[in-house]
């Protein structure tokens, strides 16, 4: 409990602390809260942190074990690939790049939803509508497809997965946008800045936006996670990153021809996918029932 | 009633419309001559067999193209591969059944299995029972399917040897394909041994179906869930307990119906991610299905079949998911009612 009270002030938080306590009360959420934060840590500083070149071969060192293993070594903590690649800094740089690269598709397919879905959201009739049945269809049609149409015209690669991927990402930052912007229109506040003669613009970035904060970090936390499953898809079907990438997906892949002999290299890039997903969701889960335990008080 | 009927078949014909453009315009986008991308065909070939009807419609305008190209889709005139100079028309036909099968099976049994544990867990809700189911689907949500199918493969068809590794049934038997679908089609057949074909395609699906049906699997439960535990928490719910009925009386006369109605638009919602995900388990068990064959056909940069395949997956996805939106629409009055009211 914190410090006694010695004076009757009441003391109440603010929405931001309330959301903190309610999220703290959640004890797996905040392992996966501090998990993500690990991936950040590594995502930033992964130069610092790998032992190796992720891309240097020791001819020497081929398939060697993990260190878990009886005959592994201390010098390749998870041990080495078909090519001797030592595969712990080959992770820490794939984190690099499936992590990083999803943070920042998750960013910009952001920003482009909150936009167009303000646009949609604040006009009426003929345009709205032409946005909203646009991007109803492109949310139909899987991701997959989308980016297999993107890589055939423009080439296989991870800028022009990339692509596909933030395309796929932005209906439903708009879909949420647009439903928030009509809940909130209707309110008396809003109500009460047009009484004070507030023009659109005005009423969107003074009054619904700083509202939007918290519904958009939920829902980037699941964009986060959609987003990493589908660059390392990409990856592994080799439509993403090419193969001397040190991208999760495409190391999944070249895991496979030696996977019979040599399973880690296929169980340790994919458990770091996992646990990389499990942490995401369970901060997304752990959020959102914060939230909706907050409104409930 | 009427209205919506229309409304809706307008909204189809519209997509359609929308996506064979797409199509079209995709021709002119990929590399190469767009002549070669609509029929398949080089242009040496092309330039041999010049009284066809669409190597004339190709030097005039871009709207008469276009109405040819329509009309040639009608007529199941979709091209030919580039890799195999097989008729497109034929080859999606042949594929697409073999899909849309894997994926049916695949939903039937997430269906089977998240739904009754979806009310399990929101029956319990905040007890053990319900935390244990979450954890669970969490575990199963997050696990990137294409790790998951290489586990498998890894534990069942190699180190255990149960299952086998790839396709769709034992290389020895000649199943003769009438509607593709291999199940119905050992059924019709008479010439082979039936059970022992059934086992081995049986045996074959397993892993592909079970790969696909975890991840949906957890879906549903999670949406089953949550909406179980909203409409038991609305008031309707607790006028039927102050009316004396006892809680397995308004879990089945209420709860459950009103429960199942929100389940179904969400459910469609995902829909393409089970399709992305049956894509991606196909091409790992060369299962002979749509996704494996357009993920080859961008390896061979095949564009006329990448064009037919991207429209005849996207038209069907369009269907399905138009066709449960209008039964909802159809079947829940709440939905009527909030028409009525904004109209």
């Amino acid at each position: 409990m914190p410090q006694p009270s010695l004076y009757q002030e009441e003391h109440h938080p603010s929405p931001l602390q309330y959301t903190w306590m309610e999220f703290k009360k959640n004890h797996i959420a905040v392992a996966g809260f501090f998990c993500f934060t690990f991936f950040l840590i590594i995502t930033i500083f992964c130069p610092l942190l790998a032992p190796f070149d992720p891309n240097m071969q020791q001819i020497g060192d081929l398939l060697i074990p993990p260190s878990w293993y009886p005959n592994g070594g201390i010098s390749h903590l998870f041990g080495t690939d078909a090519l001797g690649r030592d595969l712990l800094s080959r992770i820490i740089y794939g984190c690099r790049m499936t992590f990083g690269i999803s943070i920042l598709l998750v960013i910009v397919a952001m920003l482009l939803g909150v936009g167009l879905g303000a646009l949609a959201g604040m006009s009426k009739g003929f345009r709205s509508s032409f946005i909203n049945h646009t991007l109803d269809s492109i949310q139909a049609i899987p991701t997959l497809l989308i980016a297999i149409i993107i890589i055939a015209i423009l080439g296989p690669g991870l800028v022009n997965s990339m692509w596909a991927i933030a395309l796929s990402l932005i209906p439903q930052f708009v879909h949420q946008t647009r439903d928030f912007i009509r809940r909130e229109l209707s309110k008396e506040y809003i109500m009460a800045a047009k009484l004070d003669g507030a023009s659109k613009r005005h009423i969107f970035i003074h009054s619904i936006l700083p509202n939007m904060g918290e519904m958009l970090v939920v829902q980037a936390t699941l964009a986060l996670s959609v987003s990493i499953l589908d660059i390392s898809a990409l990856g592994f079907l080799k439509l993403g990153a090419q193969a001397p990438s040190s991208e999760l997906g495409a190391m999944l892949l070249e895991g496979i021809e030696v996977a019979y002999i040599a399973p880690w290299t296929i169980a340790v890039p994919g458990g770091t996918l996992f646990v990389m997903i499990i942490s995401i969701n369970l901060v997304g889960d752990g959020l959102r029932s914060a939230l909706r335990n907050r409104l409930l008080h | 009633m009427t209205n919506v009927l229309l409304r809706y078949t307008n909204l189809v014909l519209v997509t359609l419309f929308i996506l064979s453009l797409l199509s079209f315009i995709l021709a002119y986008l990929f590399p190469g001559e767009a002549v070669e991308n609509l029929t398949g065909l080089r242009l040496n070939e092309l330039t041999a067999m010049q009284n066809s009807a669409l190597t004339y419609a190709a030097d005039d305008n871009i709207f008469v193209q276009y109405w040819h190209y329509i009309g040639e889709l009608f007529a199941g005139n979709w091209g030919v591969s580039f890799s195999s100079g097989l008729p497109l028309y034929e080859d999606v036909g042949h594929y697409l059944p073999a899909s849309i099968e894997l994926s049916a099976y695949a939903l039937f049994l997430s269906f089977f299995i998240g739904l009754p544990l979806g009310f399990i867990a929101a029956l319990r809700h905040h007890k053990l029972t319900d935390y244990s189911l979450l954890s669970v689907s969490l575990l199963g949500y997050s696990i990137p399917v294409f790790w998951l199918a290489l586990l498998l493969i890894l534990v069942f068809s190699l180190q255990l040897g149960w299952f086998p590794l790839s396709g769709r049934i034992s290389l020895l038997f000649e199943i003769p394909s009438i509607t593709d679908f291999i199940i119905i089609d050992i059924l019709l057949s008479d010439s082979i041994d039936k059970q022992a074909a059934l086992i081995s395609a049986l045996r074959h699906l397993i892993l592909p179906t079970l790969s696909i049906a975890v991840v949906t699997t957890t879906l549903i439960l999670r949406i089953t869930r949550r909406s179980v535990i909203e409409t038991l928490n609305s008031e309707f719910i607790l006028a039927a307990y102050a009316r004396g009925l006892t809680p397995r009386q308004v879990l089945m006369r209420h709860g459950i119906r009103n429960a199942l109605i929100p389940i179904l638009p969400l459910l469609a919602m995902q829909f393409p991610t089970l399709l992305t995900n049956a894509m991606i388990v196909e091409s790992i068990f060369s299962w002979p299905g749509i996704g494996n064959w357009l993920i080859q056909a961008i390896y061979q940069q095949d564009y006329p079949a990448i064009r037919a395949g991207m429209l005849a997956v996207s038209v069907l996805v369009v269907i399905f998911t138009m066709s449960i939106d209008l039964t909802i629409r159809l079947t829940d009055p709440r939905r009527r009612r909030a028409e009525r009211a904004t109209t």
